[in-house]
């Protein structure tokens, strides 16, 4: 179980005033769930994951992985953040405790996310969705007990947003990995997850804990999560401040 | 085939990226500059021979002389020796100013207050003339091998300074927070992550460094030493001697020159090779 309880999060603004990015949020995620975290932009979703993955520490709270703080985890940034200098394969080992013992897993990995032809070639050679898939695959290559991606797809088309997402659920189906996943596009989040969070405009807090129980598998552009989207908004229009609802994942198929 | 391909370098921490090999236009490209460069030298020979006999002075002895002499002082193992003491003082005030200059200059480029606590001795440091530093080297510390070498890293520290720290105020702060997001070790950040990215700068201390050292090295022997190529220059200066003076500075500048083409420069091409 990952517990996530915030009582405030603060940081200097640009006038050195503090600003209060989170406050009062609570988060429960249960062991290899998949849990989306949707807001508008400047609510916080990218300080939160940076509170769980202890990359800020400077945090009023607390936040637990069975109990601990969280250590085993996989990180996935908006941009792929991959070394320069390092081929495919060495980036995804560079995440890897033992790269000996990791290395057969990585390639088998890489050529399953139809990397294998450019494991030895360095990022810089690559597409921007080649880059990503690469991180998706350092993210997953420990089997992590905990993956953050922090809007992983933006910026990209869809077709290859849309295999990215396929590849992702792969991935965390076969790891069982427990999965906190970022976005401000919620088709993106109806699709994916199990459960999706909103927050608040900043300070960030939990406005609506939603479970998805639309089967498996999903997209973006599948009618029922249309239809979701559609009714949850009609339901709660409070949530439609700044969220991405527009038909970027259009056509929608019947 | 692709395994076959790929290398891990995980377990091996520091190893060097793959070189890239050259396309056929860029080895064209190379071929033509080799062959410039040789004519250029072929060039200054000529003009060399020119000079001295139309000037027809014993103040500019004919490139033939010179390197007869070269030739006469080198089987007698006169120039081996001097030269060899002179590249030992050269490699380790190199090496210690290399060292202590990334030191400096990175806990400068990483922490604000370093920075401010040493900058006025780094600007002291970078204008003092290096002839002070030598005299009192040797007044302090005696007429040794030592103070010679500590005098040359004096002068070349503050250098190797101020371009690391560029290098490490120039650190992509998204990277190393990839390196604490998936908690790699100090060694692993240091290594695989940090440094890389200090490559280019090092690169360039190292070279420019290395030309400015043997330079100094020079005035530290003809100051205070009994051996080495700038306490032979001083001899050859006492008695006029032009021939024996360019012979040594030929061959001294020449060794220089192949440590750059032969270490240098492809360490550079594979350190960096990845930027293709």
């Amino acid at each position: 179980m990952l517990e996530i309880d915030i009582a405030c999060k603060r940081y200097p603004d640009r006038d050195g005033r503090a600003h209060v990015a989170l406050s009062g949020l609570r988060l429960h995620v249960r062991s290899g769930e998949f849990v989306a975290v949707v807001g508008p932009s400047g609510c916080g979703k990218s300080t939160l994951l940076n509170v769980v993955g202890g990359l800020d520490r400077d945090v009023d709270g607390r936040v637990s992985l069975a109990g601990q703080p969280p250590e085993d985890i996989g990180f996935m940034f908006q941009e792929p953040r991959l070394m320069p200098w390092l081929t495919v394969l060495d980036n995804v080992l560079l995440v890897a405790p033992d790269a000996l013992a990791a290395r057969a897993r990585a390639i088998e990995l890489l050529r399953a996310m139809e990397l294998g032809d450019v494991l030895s070639a360095y990022p810089g050679r690559l597409s921007g969705g080649m880059q990503r898939r690469v991180a998706l695959a350092r993210g997953f290559v420990n089997e992590p007990a905990l993956m953050l991606m922090d809007e992983p797809f933006v910026s990209l088309d869809a077709p290859t947003a849309e295999r990215l997402r396929s590849m992702l659920i792969q991935l965390w189906q076969r790891c069982g990995s427990t999965v906190l996943f970022v976005t401000h596009d919620l088709r993106e989040a109806l699709a994916l997850a199990d459960r999706v969070c909103f927050l608040s405009a900043s300070p960030g807090r939990v406005l609506l804990d939603l479970p998805i129980e639309l089967a498996r598998p999903r997209s973006p552009q599948d009618a029922d999560v249309a239809r979701l989207q559609t009714d949850l908004l009609a339901r709660h229009p409070e949530l439609l401040a700044g969220l991405a609802y527009d038909d970027q994942h259009e056509p929608v198929h019947a | 085939m692709a395994g076959k391909e790929a290398r891990t370098t995980h377990d091996s921490a520091l190893a060097l990226p793959v070189p890239r090999r050259m396309t056929t236009p860029e080895r064209r490209h190379a071929g033509t500059d080799a062959g410039l460069r040789l004519a250029s030298l072929i060039v200054f020979m000529l003009i060399w021979q020119l000079a001295a006999i139309w000037l027809q002075t014993n103040t500019l002895p004919a490139p033939s002389v010179v390197l007869a002499r070269v030739w006469q002082e080198t089987v007698s193992m006169v120039l081996p020796g001097h030269l060899w003491a002179t590249l030992t003082r050269v490699l380790i005030a190199f090496a210690a100013a290399m060292v202590i200059g990334t030191v400096i200059g990175i806990a400068m480029g990483r922490w604000r207050r370093v920075d401010a606590f040493l900058d006025a001795w780094l600007v002291l440091g970078l204008n003092i003339p290096a002839l002070v530093t030598i005299i009192l080297c040797y007044v302090w510390f005696g007429l040794n091998d030592w103070a010679a070498i500590l005098a040359v890293a004096i002068n070349k520290i503050p250098t190797v300074i101020v371009t690391v720290r560029e290098g490490a105020r120039a650190v992509d702060p998204r990277l190393m927070q990839v390196a604490r997001a998936y908690r790699l070790s100090r060694w692993v950040t240091l290594t695989r992550v940090y440094l890389p990215q200090l490559v280019p700068y090092l690169m360039a201390a190292a070279r420019s460094g290395l030309s400015l050292i043997w330079k100094i090295v020079l005035v530290v022997e003809l100051l205070g030493r009994s051996n080495g190529i700038g306490f032979q220059l001083n001899v050859f200066f006492q008695f006029f001697d032009i021939a024996g003076i360019l012979a040594y500075t030929l061959v001294f500048a020449g060794i220089v020159l192949l440590i750059e083409a032969l270490m240098l420069r492809p360490l550079e091409r594979r350190l960096t090779g990845w930027r293709g």
